[in-house]
């Protein structure tokens, strides 16, 4: 059975597009009203979901996403009230893949065997660990592939080819190649990745590269896709649009439905 | 959890994003290359004779404990420059800094301590230096932060989280995800990912190899009890080292409990949390059953930390040390009767440390000796301890 990644990206293949991935935080800035966030970014035409559960100490994320972390938490969002918001729109969007990404210590909070079940119960596709680097992955692919979930890694700006070959081994679903140094945020812009690094990773046999942090505009969308990715993600950009408009439910899903299909524009040649 | 990079037992790790992992790699390979090189041995032992003033005192309490069956001795790194035992570590740290080309240090702080001797270090060897500090520590360690910024270090407040030594490392490790190239992040415990707690033990080992060759000069035999205080736990893993295979010799580390261990508000990581992954490595974590990370409370900053370093957990797990809580109350009273029965005036941290060996040494049966690792000094505190502390002047003029 082809995996829904598989299923995306070999269908926007035979289009000639590329993929666009919005990124928002579950439970951000309730539960109800991230259901509703959720709804819009698929109907307004997103190819996949990246979705980040909240967590107190999020180290990779810049100030956007961390303030996202905290609406959510101070909403009163548990790890399981957000894995059932996916449960329910899993059921209402059986094909678009969803991707978590999560740090390490929520894997591990109820036990790491039953964070991948409920994870693959709820309709996750791939989790990626912000804070689990490939050399320390050992006992979270192993309960992903028992419970049947892909594991995400990402490639790093300093990533030397060795790594290049060995996260192309390890990371299924897709590459998460990172547009630049630092935590995640809008502020400071990507630069186009090497095609000589995504060349590398797709003749090392990797699933399809798709490019975040720093992707805020219909141009970085054109820059990663013409570098050779499969793909973007925006996460801060997203995020912002949910800060800058809490109170007003209904904008906040206009602008977000206005920003995801500017930049799901620019991935159509 | 399989641990593949600085495992003890089954904790530590390597637990940071990608891009992290070259940088502390490099750290690695610095650190061991540093160890079996003379000259960087002889470039430290001199910094720690000549400029921080090693070795310092193995001093037994005249007063102190003497209606008691125990001999009381106080490992001073009060006395060290700096005004606590941060010094060593930083100075190692920052020779190791300069081999690798880095030309600018970034620190946390929670008391103020690690901060005071990283900017000790940035001016020394002419490093830019900035040091991340909560808003509720610059709070309440105000000197500390006027000290850093006189020495030419920038303070960056941080507001995040609970505003504490948990946030300050939060920002450090942000900061290293992108300043990587010539900046070398100056971790101030043995918490954090590898090779951070190997590097913090080994530079901070000199406190126990001395309290070793000390006590053995004083009373011609090895203790029968180490005390040291627990946040991160550097002090305490720096007397512990040289000891750890001596079977006879009790660890026992002193953690914050803050209100009462009954209560929410302490820091008493292992006593009252379980095993997570918390800046890096996989050890014991004040958290919520989700994973989510508990504030901490101590009256003392410098402890008041949800984590504590994979070493001390291992510790803790196989048997070898103890681990107990002091109240921020029992602190502050051993803080006064130190300073008042001996003259020596304690930081809060280690007034924690001295609280329990002072309860020990009253409930002792047969002849001890005991060692207290007086791990800084308390000038920081006056201004936090003064409300707390009724001071009897009838008897002045």
């Amino acid at each position: 059975m082809s995996s829904r990644y598989e299923d995306m990206f070999a269908k926007l293949k035979t289009k000639g597009e590329g993929a666009f991935i919005p990124f928002v935080t579950i439970g951000d800035p309730s539960i109800e009203k991230s259901e509703a966030v959720i709804e819009t970014l698929i109907e307004s035409g997103a190819d996949a979901l990246e979705l980040g559960l909240p967590f107190s100490d999020p180290v990779a994320d810049g100030v956007v996403i961390q303030a996202a972390a905290n609406r959510a938490l101070n909403a009163g969002s548990t790890t399981d009230a957000c894995l059932d918001v996916l449960a329910r729109a899993r059921k209402r969007h059986p094909d678009i893949p969803f991707g978590l990404l999560v740090y390490a210590n929520l894997v591990l909070g109820r036990g790491m065997e039953r964070f991948y079940a409920r994870a693959l119960e709820c309709g996750v596709d791939s989790v990626l660990v912000a804070d689990v680097p490939a050399l320390s992955s050992d006992s979270f692919t192993t309960f992903a592939n028992a419970a049947g979930v892909d594991s995400v890694f990402i490639v790093p700006p300093n990533a030397d080819d060795a790594k290049l070959r060995e996260i192309a081994k390890i990371s299924k679903g897709y590459v998460y190649f990172l547009g630049r140094a630092g935590v995640t945020g809008a502020e400071r812009e990507m630069t186009a990745p090497l095609s000589s690094k995504i060349t590398l990773l797709k003749e090392a046999g990797s699933a399809p590269v798709v490019v975040g942090f720093g992707i805020s505009r219909p141009e970085h969308v054109k820059a990663c896709l013409k570098a050779g990715a499969d793909g973007a993600i925006a996460g801060s950009a997203t995020v912002s649009i949910i800060a800058d408009n809490l109170g007003d439910d209904q904008k906040t899903c206009a602008r977000l439905a206005q920003f995801v299909k500017s930049m799901k524009a620019a991935t159509v040649a | 959890m399989k641990i593949t990079k600085g495992a003890f037992g089954e904790f530590g790790g390597m637990f940071v994003p990608e891009i992290l992992v070259p940088t502390l790699l490099e750290l690695e390979r610095a650190f061991e290359d540093a160890q079996n090189d003379p000259a960087f041995k002889a470039e430290f032992d001199g910094l720690l004779k000549e400029y921080a003033g090693r070795e310092t005192p193995l001093y037994r309490c005249r007063n102190l404990a003497s209606d008691t069956k125990v001999k009381l001795y106080l490992k001073r790194e009060d006395l060290l420059h700096g005004g606590a035992h941060k010094t060593n570590q930083v100075l190692g740290q920052a020779l190791l800094a300069r081999r690798m080309g880095k030309t600018r240090l970034i620190a946390e702080t929670g008391a103020g301590q690690h901060g005071v001797a990283t900017a000790i270090a940035g001016a020394l060897f002419k490093m830019k230096t900035r040091v991340y500090m909560g808003s509720k520590d610059m709070a309440r360690q105000a000197p500390n932060v006027f000290r850093m910024r006189l020495m030419g270090t920038e303070v960056v407040p941080v507001e995040t989280g609970s505003r504490g030594l948990k946030d300050a490392i939060n920002e450090a490790l942000r900061d290293w995800a992108s300043s990587y190239g010539d900046t070398h992040y100056l971790l101030g415990t043995v918490a954090g990912p590898h090779p951070f707690p190997m590097i913090v033990r080994e530079f901070q080992r000199v406190i126990g190899r001395e309290a070793k060759k000390q006590i053995l000069e004083a009373e011609g035999r090895l203790p029968d009890a180490v005390f040291a205080c627990v946040g991160g736990g550097s002090n305490a893993m720096g007397i512990f080292a040289d000891f750890i295979d001596e079977a006879s010799v009790r660890l026992i580390g002193v953690e914050p409990a803050g209100h009462g261990l009954h209560t929410e508000k302490h820091g008493a990581t292992i006593e009252k949390g379980r095993p997570g992954i918390l800046h890096g490595s996989y050890s014991y974590v004040l958290q919520d059953d989700d994973g989510q990370i508990r504030e901490s409370h101590s009256i003392s900053a410098g402890l008041d930390y949800p984590g504590v370093g994979a070493q001390h957990s291992y510790l803790h797990s196989i048997g070898r040390a103890s681990y107990v809580g002091v109240t921020d109350q029992e602190a502050l009273d051993a803080f006064a009767l130190l300073s008042r029965e001996e003259g020596i005036i304690p930081a809060l941290e280690s007034a924690h440390a001295l609280s329990h060996a002072l309860k020990c040494a009253r409930a002792a049966a047969t002849e001890q000796v005991y060692i207290v690792n007086i791990s800084g000094r308390g000038d920081k505190d006056m201004e936090q301890v003064m409300p707390y502390i009724n001071i009897d002047t009838k008897g002045d003029a």
